[in-house]
């Protein structure tokens, strides 16, 4: 048994202008301890995926069906009462933007306190000299006297660190990373990706990664699935994802990656992009999501929608020009 | 910060120097002559002459503000035209129903006004939100006298579950003292509500939608946390800076509660003394009110830094 089973999930919103499938039918499961990566453009539901696992989705306008297990427990059956449990000590979150994510009119021990004092029944002292410990671990120097301090007064890579901490504080099995280092310089994104990297290997929680960026990807992932359009379109360890994309909309990612330096050694190319947008969620598609956008779209790819096939072992593309071994992008061109 | 209290309390002076002015000044143009009054119906011109000769209404006007400006930064605020009692004598015997009031009014009005606001805002849409809204325009456009003869009428006068009219003092036990108030506080009290819950529900709809909120749901912060702890406290500057702009709403509708219930407060006083030309009375009120108006919204900006740790001075 996995750690989270996700099976059919189905997430919908109802709007003024009709139902918007933001996630519709999307099955991924994320074993203990393990790193999956949740990756696509904006607007293809991954956060809204990630908020699904937490039922942080307000209902309505929206409406989650399918079914989420976690330790084999059904989520979606769960009362809020027994939601709010598992929020913050089972499962918890980290979101992308550190700057607006904390409450500007606590202090960080108290935030981070807060999630002992629920789940764990510490006392105000326990709790702050915990959130002291959880500060001095995600590396956050003088945390004595930072504790008291507000989150005005810490950079957003501070910030990020203390939200790292608030999630870990409760030893979660389970911690999703919503973009957790898009709106951080770039020498603190690596910091916090290796903070996140040495946490988890003391602590042993499994990581469910969302983000855009591949480069973290690579970095950080042990499996990866790729979403478009509300779907999951691709899923395979990092290596043969990376090696051996099987659906276009995965290669075109990949193309449009830019390589450091590539200018200078004169192996430089056009950076390659995906042309078109992502298709309305609004209605429902025929056919296969990506067709729209893609080059080697047949009448076929925009009658029928392709199922997820294992075209390796561990390797799912939802393709019907993929390539069942493992010869890349240029068969499937000839195919 | 102690600075800054010091400061503001010296801001005060300039102020409260204007608002000396102004009153003086509406009086001294405003119709009407205490001598004449004083001097009842039967008195000749040369009696109303001498009467306003002995009370110095005769001088000039700038004499007459100066020297009645010289009394009040010495801490005299005069002796009353009609009674010869001083003002501050006066003022002092009235104001404890007055103050009741204020301070009952205002604890009523923010512990119903703030959760009515909150759960307004967490059920945005539904019938409990249109319900405290219908009651927030009710609350602004029906005047407090007719509230207040309403509920006289209603619960005083026919349930005769309360007290139709007057006052007990404190010092005569709790019980009675708040039965007097129920009514006066309520009906003083429905404007400062209709404020309160307006501001409380519109500044909890924006911060229930930041993200620090998101935050605390998956934290599993439960329903209650999130709306009185986490939102509340981000809401708390607005509300609180209203709560201080409506204490000059509590101070008009005093006079006219007071009225209304027959309540010997300031309020009365001032009635009274308006209509007997009183003038040292009404700008020893005046000045009193206006005095505590600055110094609750010095407190309030106090009040501030212990809400928001940004705001420092």
């Amino acid at each position: 048994m996995a750690l989270l089973e996700i099976e059919n999930l189905q997430t919908h919103f109802r709007t003024p202008d009709g139902i918007v499938r933001a996630v519709d039918g999307v099955s991924f499961q994320v074993e203990a301890g393990e790193t999956l990566a949740v990756v696509g453009e904006s607007g293809c539901g991954k956060s809204v995926t990630a908020m699904s696992v937490l039922r942080l989705i307000p209902e309505p306008p929206g409406k989650i069906a399918g079914s989420i297990r976690f330790n084999g427990r059904e989520l979606l059956g769960l009362s809020e009462r027994e939601m709010r449990d598992i929020r913050g000590n089972e499962i918890s979150m980290i979101f992308q933007e550190p700057m607006t994510s904390l409450n500007p009119v606590l202090t960080v021990g108290w935030q981070i306190g807060e999630t002992l004092r629920l789940h764990q029944g510490l006392d105000k002292r326990a709790a702050e000299a915990r959130a002291i410990e959880m500060l001095q671990l995600v590396g956050i120097p003088e945390p004595a006297r930072r504790v008291r301090e507000y989150p005005h007064q810490l950079s957003g890579g501070m910030r990020q660190r203390v939200m790292i901490a608030i999630a870990l504080a409760c030893n979660p099995k389970l911690l999703i990373a919503d973009e957790p280092t898009t709106a951080l310089d770039v020498t603190i994104q690596a910091q916090i990706l290796d903070l996140m990297r040495d946490l988890k290997r003391r602590v042993g929680a499994a990581i469910v990664l969302i983000t855009h960026d591949l480069g973290v990807v690579a970095e950080v992932a042990e499996r990866v699935v790729v979403m478009y359009a509300g779907r999951k379109v691709e899923e395979a360890p990092v290596g043969p994802l990376f090696r051996n994309p099987r659906h276009p909309y995965t290669q075109g990612l990949l193309g449009s990656v830019p390589k450091l330096g590539s200018s200078l050694t004169g192996t430089a190319t056009r950076l390659s992009e995906i042309p078109g947008l992502v298709p309305s969620l609004k209605q429902r598609i025929e056919g296969c999501v990506f067709a729209s956008r893609c080059a080697h779209a047949t009448d076929l790819c925009r009658k029928v929608a392709p199922a997820l096939e294992a075209k390796a072992p561990g390797h799912l593309a939802a393709c019907h020009y993929a390539p069942r071994e493992s010869r890349g992008a240029a068969a499937m061109v000839a195919a | 910060m102690y600075a800054y209290v010091a400061r503001r309390i010296l801001a005060t002076i300039p102020v409260m120097a204007v608002v000396a002015l102004f009153v003086f000044s509406l009086l001294y143009i405003a119709p009407g002559d205490p001598a004449a009054v004083i001097a009842g119906d039967q008195a000749t011109p040369e009696d109303v002459e001498r009467i306003r000769q002995s009370l110095g209404l005769d001088r000039p006007y700038l004499v007459r503000f100066g020297a009645w400006l010289w009394d009040i930064l010495r801490g005299d605020l005069g002796v009353s035209i009609f009674t010869n009692l001083p003002v501050s004598t006066m003022i002092a015997q009235r104001i404890e129903p007055t103050l009741s009031l204020m301070v009952v009014t205002l604890l009523f009005a923010v512990s119903v006004a703030v959760p009515m606001g909150v759960v307004a805002a967490w059920k945005q849409g539904t019938l409990i939100d249109r319900m405290v809204m219908a009651f927030a325009v009710l609350g602004f456009s029906v005047p407090v006298f007719v509230v207040g003869y309403l509920l006289a009428y209603v619960f005083a006068l026919e349930l005769d579950w309360l007290p139709v009219q007057g006052y007990t003092s404190f010092r005569e036990g709790f019980g009675p003292w708040l039965e007097n108030l129920v009514l006066p506080a309520i009906a003083l009290g429905s404007v400062y509500i209709a404020l309160i819950a307006r501001i409380t529900r519109a500044t909890m709809l924006e911060v229930l939608q930041q993200d620090y909120i998101r935050t605390a749901r998956a934290k599993g912060v439960g329903q209650r946390g999130i709306l009185f702890l986490h939102a509340l406290k981000n809401a708390a500057v607005p509300i609180v800076t209203v709560i201080g702009i409506g204490i000059a709403l509590l101070i008009g509708g005093a006079v006219v509660t007071e009225s209304v219930f027959a309540i010997p407060g300031l309020g009365r006083l001032t009635v009274d003394a308006i209509l007997r030309r009183d003038y040292p009375v009404i700008q020893g009120v005046v000045l009193l009110f206006s005095f505590v108006y600055v110094l609750v919204n010095l407190a309030i900006d106090l009040i501030y830094t212990l809400l928001d740790p940004r705001i420092r001075y």
